[in-house]
């Protein structure tokens, strides 16, 4: 049983299948083959091309820190909302108690929640960074997730800084029963403060983005970029075959399929990433002297 | 902290809110809202009838009526995949909320649905797009709003027509993040878990009430609201009536203010002393 089965925050959609494409980053280095393609890897190379095999292009799942760290330039992060932090408002106990799932996802991954909140400067640019980590039961959206992004959202118009978020979830995060749906709800109403005060807000869409995440902020960014080779759906897809009897096609909800249907702006390599959303938040920022 | 209900008592609920005789959104239109007008289609690729849509007068006001209709016998339920909308569906629905927002209808939303449709086609179409777009939607209208859980609220499905000024839910509905089988079979590893999730999740209208997530309980009639669709249609409409004429006394600003408040403060957590 893949460690991954305490995602259990996973609200309907989503499916375990998901979660268990993939080893939780981290915690099996790869080595020096790449799992996908089986190409030797030198010492530290996967690092160096930021987590992208050199050989396939295979995009490793990246720990929030570490995407704070590509996407910003360094010594100018300051990590906000910190001080929101999960309860139990059920007190919900399934085969195991909320709190208790909590305490695991801490210490595995070194982090207070599933999401990271920063301002810090991008290519000199000021911005506001949220970044889900799939870790921390599967990037599941609850309470905390939900006022962090609030809080990101209100300093990003206080400072008058773009917002960047970076999405990777299972959906919701079920032990908060309704509190998760409501989540979704909240997260679209502070991502409007950013359109009352038109900056501009980017999304960027990495595996998995499914579920309550991808059904509310993730998808009413100005600009929506996905990683290659990411996987989206509301539902996930054994709930779609179970329910609709449909054979679903190989490449379903991938990024390119996605981007093919309208649904994103771009896909882009990781390793073009920094680059890419520069170039975007540059032109949302208006005044080409600005 | 409000107790959770049995299972046993949560899962009489659960079976209540799905029964094949509840009454639906046109039920209601048929007993209480006589001269109900349906609009249809979404103006980009289709009609969705697991939404029905269109005009009412309740009471003096005009108002705009949006519902899920899952259907009663097995050929209208399939005509309407049982409730479950696409892209389409909540893209007729924004449209007709836009409707009511331009010409100063206020803006009824009757939630009955196990969720979003799954389906290929739908997710192709932009389900998750579509259902944050009506969340938006909804959010952003001047004129006054207000849901009614009538049966089922499944998931991000019935959430994206239930972002409301007001909202109610029937006694015997059901509001959830995830169906209690789903939840089951998740974590329990064991879709015969339902009744323990349902329970443990708080599906139902008086813990979600005493949990401040849902504004009013309306009681059904003895058995459930199925059996008497009159007296439930009165009931709720008068509620909602109630709600219509409340919040049409405050300013447009002040209501909007209110209702973005409302869901900002949505969440449950803690706030500990970083410094
Ligand atoms: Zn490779």
């Amino acid at each position: 049983m893949p460690r991954s089965s305490c995602a259990g925050g996973m609200a309907k959609y989503v499916t375990i299948q998901v979660t268990r494409r993939e080893p939780p980053p981290g915690a099996q280095p790869p080595g020096e083959h790449c799992k996908k393609c089986n190409a030797p890897l030198a010492e530290g190379e996967l690092e160096r091309s930021l987590r992208v095999c050199p050989h396939c292009g295979y995009h490793y799942p990246l720990p929030a820190h570490e995407r704070v760290a590509q996407l910003a330039d360094k010594g100018t992060v300051s990590f906000v909302a910190e001080e929101v932090q999960p309860v139990d408002p059920l007190a919900f106990v399934d085969l195991r108690a909320y709190p208790d799932r909590l305490a695991e996802a801490k210490f595995e991954t070194g982090l207070s929640e599933a999401f990271l909140a920063a301002l810090c400067e991008i290519s000199g640019m000021p911005a506001a960074l949220g970044v889900l980590d799939f870790r921390f039961l599967g990037g599941s959206m609850g309470s905390v997730v939900g006022e962090r992004f609030h809080r990101l959202a209100k300093a990003a118009v206080e400072q008058r800084r773009p917002l960047v978020v970076v999405a990777g979830s299972g959906g919701a995060r079920m032990q908060e029963g309704l509190f998760s749906l409501m989540q979704m709800a909240k997260t679209v109403v502070a991502a409007q403060m950013l359109v009352e005060a038109r900056l501009p807000y980017v999304t960027i869409l990495t595996h998995p983005t499914t579920g309550g995440v991808f059904a509310s902020f993730a998808t009413i960014a100005d600009i929506i970029i996905a990683e290659p080779g990411a996987v989206m759906s509301f539902a996930g897809p054994r709930i779609i075959e179970q329910t609709t009897r449909e054979k679903l096609p190989p490449g379903f909800g991938s990024s390119e399929s996605q981007l093919a249907h309208g649904q994103v702006d771009m896909v882009v390599d990781r390793r073009d990433l920094k680059d890419r959303l520069v170039r975007c938040l540059s032109f949302l920022r208006g005044r080409a002297d600005g | 902290m409000a107790e959770p209900m049995t299972p046993e008592a949560a899962w009489e609920a659960v079976q209540l809110a799905r029964h094949q005789d509840r009454p639906q959104s046109l039920d209601y239109v048929a007993h209480a809202l006589p001269d109900f007008l349906e609009l249809s289609g979404d103006r980009l690729h289709g009609d969705d009838k697991a939404v029905v849509g269109g005009f009412a007068t309740l009471g003096t006001h005009h108002i705009v009526l949006i519902g899920h209709q899952k259907g009663h016998t097995l050929k209208e339920r399939q005509e309407r995949s049982f409730g479950m909308s696409r892209p389409e569906g909540y893209r007729k629905a924004m449209r007709l909320a836009r409707l009511g927002e331009k010409f100063g209808l206020p803006v009824v939303t009757l939630v009955d649905t196990p969720g979003a449709y799954p389906g290929k086609d739908a997710e192709e179409g932009g389900q998750a797009g579509a259902i944050a777009r009506s969340i938006e939607t909804f959010a952003g209208l001047m004129v006054p709003t207000v849901t009614v859980i009538i049966g089922e609220g499944g998931s991000g499905g019935a959430l994206a027509l239930a972002l409301a000024d007001r909202v109610l839910m029937l006694e015997n509905s059901i509001y959830s993040v995830i169906s209690p089988e789903g939840c089951a079979a998740l974590v329990w590893r064991d879709a015969a878990e339902a009744s323990r999730a349902a329970a443990a999740l708080r599906v139902g209208a008086r813990g979600l009430f005493e949990l401040g997530l849902v504004d009013k309980v309306i009681p059904e009639p003895p058995g459930g609201a199925h059996t008497d669709h009159r007296a439930m249609a009165e009931r709720v409409m008068a509620e909602v009536r109630l709600a219509v004429e409340e919040l049409l006394r405050l300013d447009a600003r002040d209501r909007l203010r209110l209702r973005h408040e409302r869901y900002l403060k949505m969440g449950s957590y803690t706030v500990v002393d970083s410094r």
